[in-house]
């Protein structure tokens, strides 16, 4: 049955996520359950625990519902807006461009390493 | 009639499913890329709230089920970044490269902003993290002395800029190389990026969840080390 298969799937992924979210617990860093889950699956991909035929589809499915779930935490700027309306003219002005900056600097140096690198993939 | 539906177990959700499909359709009829679906999908759920009265936190609460999700959705990129292990070790240096000169470009800028603007130690601490995934942010931010929500809201801001305007900005930037185009959305637009990048093809999202990663625990480490000399 290909529903039990996913089911399956999914109970892989939620104990990595449970692994992720007990080292996130002890170790007093902030670096959150999500991150060290991700890690850690990675790991467990390199070293052949996990095989990614064994995690695929419902790997596949819950990252292409990532947009979607961003929907409700962005839907709470509602309530910032008005706690932040006396700097909000400067916030938006750093946010923007901050975040253009970064973008320029992070993709203009990878690409520049490349190219003296060699360009192939 | 607002009571009722603000005690629903289920017509948050299904009012964000229909909305969101609705804001992908819409944009598939215009080809736009303002009218993005999250960006359309968050208007047209506040414009709700707002009509009918909904207050947000019994929406959040409707929502919990879905937020909940964005963690396991999380862990999920390490099959990408697996899948494209090779790509990943032999551009390891162009990667680590992009992402610790973007992630400093992102603390020095926020910080030299704020002071421009005169923002106090408590906003400017709050500002500091925006370009990481918001857990990371929110703790950097709050262990300072700042306030996570104002930290989450700003970096789910911009995360939305990122995935919005990215290829707006690859153009502009003449960034044309895919290990170059995840590095920059990774490193400054964390997750809601990076759900872009996956959509543009294979090696620009395990670059762009390989970045986020990198940006992440760099910024958790570098910020607490350069507030002292910031503020």
């Amino acid at each position: 049955m290909t529903v039990m298969k996913y089911l399956y799937q999914a109970g892989i992924i939620f104990l990595f996520t449970f692994l992720g979210e007990v080292l996130s617990r002890m170790i007093p860093f902030p670096i959150p359950a999500a991150i060290w889950g991700l890690l850690l699956l990675f790991l467990a991909l390199c070293l052949r625990l996990i095989r990614t035929e064994q995690i695929r589809e419902s790997s596949t499915f819950l990252i292409a519902l990532l947009p979607v779930l961003f929907v409700a935490p962005t839907v709470s700027l509602m309530e910032h807006v008005t706690a932040l309306l006396g700097s909000l003219p400067g916030v938006i002005v750093l946010v923007v461009l901050s975040t253009v900056l970064t973008f320029l600097v992070a993709g203009r140096v990878t690409q520049s390493v490349r190219k003296k690198t060699g360009e192939d993939v | 009639m607002t009571e009722f539906l603000s005690g629903s177990s289920f017509f948050a959700i299904a009012l964000t499913l229909l909305i969101w499909r609705l804001s992908v359709l819409l944009q598939k009829k215009t080809g736009s890329v303002l009218l993005h679906p999250i960006l359309m999908s968050v208007i047209g759920v506040i414009v709700i709230l707002l009509c009918t009265g909904i207050p947000n936190s019994a929406y959040q609460k409707g929502m919990e089920p879905f937020s909940w999700l964005i963690t396991p959705a999380t862990v999920c990129l390490a099959v990408p970044l697996y899948e494209q292990v090779k790509v990943l070790k032999k551009n390891l240096p162009a990667i680590c490269l992009g992402v610790f000169c973007g992630t400093l470009t992102s603390i020095l800028c926020v910080a030299g902003l704020c002071l421009l603007f005169g923002m106090d130690r408590t906003m400017t601490v709050s500002l500091l993290p925006k370009s990481v995934t918001s857990a990371i942010g929110a703790s950097v931010s709050e262990g300072l002395g700042g306030l996570g929500s104002v930290t989450v809201a700003v970096i789910i801001v911009t995360g939305i800029l990122g995935n919005v305007f990215g290829q707006v900005m690859y153009r502009l930037f003449r960034i044309h190389d895919p290990v170059a185009q995840g590095t920059a959305m990774g490193t400054s637009a964390h997750v809601i990026g990076t759900t872009k990048a996956n959509e543009m093809g294979e090696i620009q999202g395990a670059v762009s969840s390989l970045s986020l990663v990198i940006a992440g625990v760099l910024t958790a480490f570098l910020i607490p080390l350069l507030a002292p000399l910031i503020l």
